[in-house]
């Protein structure tokens, strides 16, 4: 039951970030986007992730997918208003695409079966068990990020005062 | 995973989703009869007595109106977006704790869907996805007054959040759980939050006026500036959706902060009320007294709806960045301290 639900979380994932890049809107690709993140989202949870599930749901559904859908719709970018793209530009695109091509079939070669992670704690992405684990051997880490985090929200505040001549 | 099981949580979602809806019918008629009240009219009157039919007719109204797509419009997104606005309006509940365990015989009930232990955050989760129904439908109107309207609520949305988040953590301080249904059990009688965090209480309640969009944050649906707003393109029922979105997500709202400030459904003296009126009618009178709290703030939204003049849209921003957000940290560190005084001594 588990890897069928798997597999097919993961078919519904890569044909939606497949729709991303399909999509000539870009408003739609940031839709698709979003649900591509939905699909990551029950990936999480069938790994018994509950926190990391809920924190992609707030941060990457709720937050940065708001700021990328409104940046996107202030650009208001249109077929009609799109510059045509020239043949270089096209020739360009080609190449780029084969070099991608090139080294994801070396990596994938290179790859061998890996062996399958075994946790000593399978309950690890439970909420209790993530703040031990943070909380303990990652304190510092995790401290260091958290002021990093909360400094650029103080710098975007102070950003907006305006200064006094 | 017993059939028992499966079928006792299908009538609780049914009861749910049924009592959710009807609430948010109901909350259209107390709207306006709040606000005849406080203007010193009558309100709506005709529709039954006391006008208490008025929601059906309305209801009756919405049904009937033409149907009407802008040619422009991205049909499809167009339709998306006040569904959307309704799912996200009500999975909200799933996780809400309405009352203690019933027991019949041998089978204890919980009156809630789903006690996940990151309970909290499915809310926040739920909040945040709420923006995507405004925002779509917005943008999918082809209409310049509905995008400013989707943009504003997209930003207000996002700075309001930091707020709300921040403090919801001086909270998780003092309860140690984001269990919803644990946050309960540990305000039993007159234990409520609300006397431990009075601060974060004032500043969630902002915060959800906010996330709620209602007034005085109703910004994205100025009707002196916008129109309408985001739903100026719609008609119909895609209306009706969206402006009843907008009741489930007061009620939503009303039930998350009863439940994490005002003690859910525990009130002074339950003790004694649980152990003359037996396992199943005591549970259900706390159900009660949780919506009596329900109601009174959703009273409370209506009452500042129709006092407070709306705000414009800096000082929105203003009091969002620089008023809520420092403050909530302060509360952190506050409730930190005397928590860690309390600890050593």
């Amino acid at each position: 039951m588990g890897t069928s639900v798997f597999y097919f979380v993961a078919t519904l994932s890569v044909i939606f970030s497949l729709m991303v890049i399909f999509s000539k809107n870009p408003v739609h690709s940031v839709l698709y986007l979003i649900v591509t993140f939905f699909t990551f989202t029950v990936h999480y949870i069938l790994l018994n992730a509950q926190f990391l599930a809920v924190v992609n749901f707030i941060v990457y559904m709720g937050a940065i997918m708001v700021l990328f859908l409104f940046v996107l719709m202030l650009l208001n970018l249109n077929k009609d208003n799109e510059p045509l793209k020239s043949g270089a530009v096209k020739v360009v695109g080609v190449i780029a695409g084969c070099c991608l091509v090139v080294t994801l079939v070396g990596s994938l070669k290179a790859t061998a079966v890996s062996d399958p992670v075994i946790l000593r704690n399978p309950n690890l992405g439970l909420l209790k068990n993530l703040g031990k684990e943070l909380f303990g051997p990652f304190m510092l880490p995790f401290e260091l990020s958290s002021i990093l985090l909360l400094s650029a929200m103080v710098g975007a505040v102070l950003l907006t005062k305006k200064e006094k001549v | 995973m017993d059939i028992a099981f499966v079928i006792e949580k299908f009538v609780l979602v049914a009861i749910i989703f049924g009592i959710s809806l009807l609430i948010a019918m109901y909350s259209t008629y107390a709207e306006r009869k709040v606000a005849a009240f406080l203007q010193d009219r009558l309100g709506p009157d005709r529709a039954g007595p006391f006008g208490i039919l008025q929601p059906l007719a309305d209801g009756v109204k919405m049904f009937m109106k033409e149907e009407i797509i802008p040619s422009n419009a991205s049909k499809w997104l167009f339709m998306v977006g006040p569904g959307l606005a309704m799912l996200t309006a009500c999975i909200g509940t799933a996780v809400i704790p309405w009352g203690s365990n019933i027991t019949i015989g041998d089978r204890v009930i919980p009156l809630q869907v789903t006690d996940i232990n990151v309970g909290i955050l499915y809310i926040f989760g739920v909040v945040s996805l709420g923006v995507y129904g405004v925002m779509i439908g917005g943008w999918a109107s082809n209409n310049k007054y509905s995008l400013l309207s989707a943009i504003r609520a997209a930003s207000q949305n996002i700075s309001y959040e930091i707020a709300m988040g921040l403090s919801i953590i001086a909270l998780l301080l003092v309860t140690g759980t984001m269990s919803l249904k644990e946050i309960v059990e540990q305000q039993h009688g007159w234990h409520w939050n609300i006397l431990y965090q009075p601060l974060g209480f004032v500043i969630f309640m902002v915060c959800a006026f906010a996330e709620t969009n209602r007034a005085p944050f109703d910004l994205p649906e100025c009707e002196t500036e916008l129109i309408g707003g985001y739903h100026t393109e719609y008609s119909s029922m895609k209306l009706g959706f969206y402006l009843f979105a907008e009741y489930i997500n007061m009620f939503v709202s009303s039930a998350v902060m009863a439940t994490l400030y005002f003690g859910g459904y525990n009130y002074p003296g339950m003790d004694w009320v649980l152990l003359h009126t037996g396992p199943v009618i005591g549970p259900l009178i706390g159900t009660f007294v949780f919506f009596i709290k329900i109601f009174a703030f959703i009273f409370f939204f209506m009452w500042v709806r129709w006092t407070i003049p709306r705000f414009r849209y800096d000082q929105l921003m203003h009091l969002g960045w620089k008023g809520l957000i420092p403050l909530a940290i302060a509360n952190i560190i506050i409730t930190g301290i005397v928590i860690a005084i309390i600890e050593k001594f």
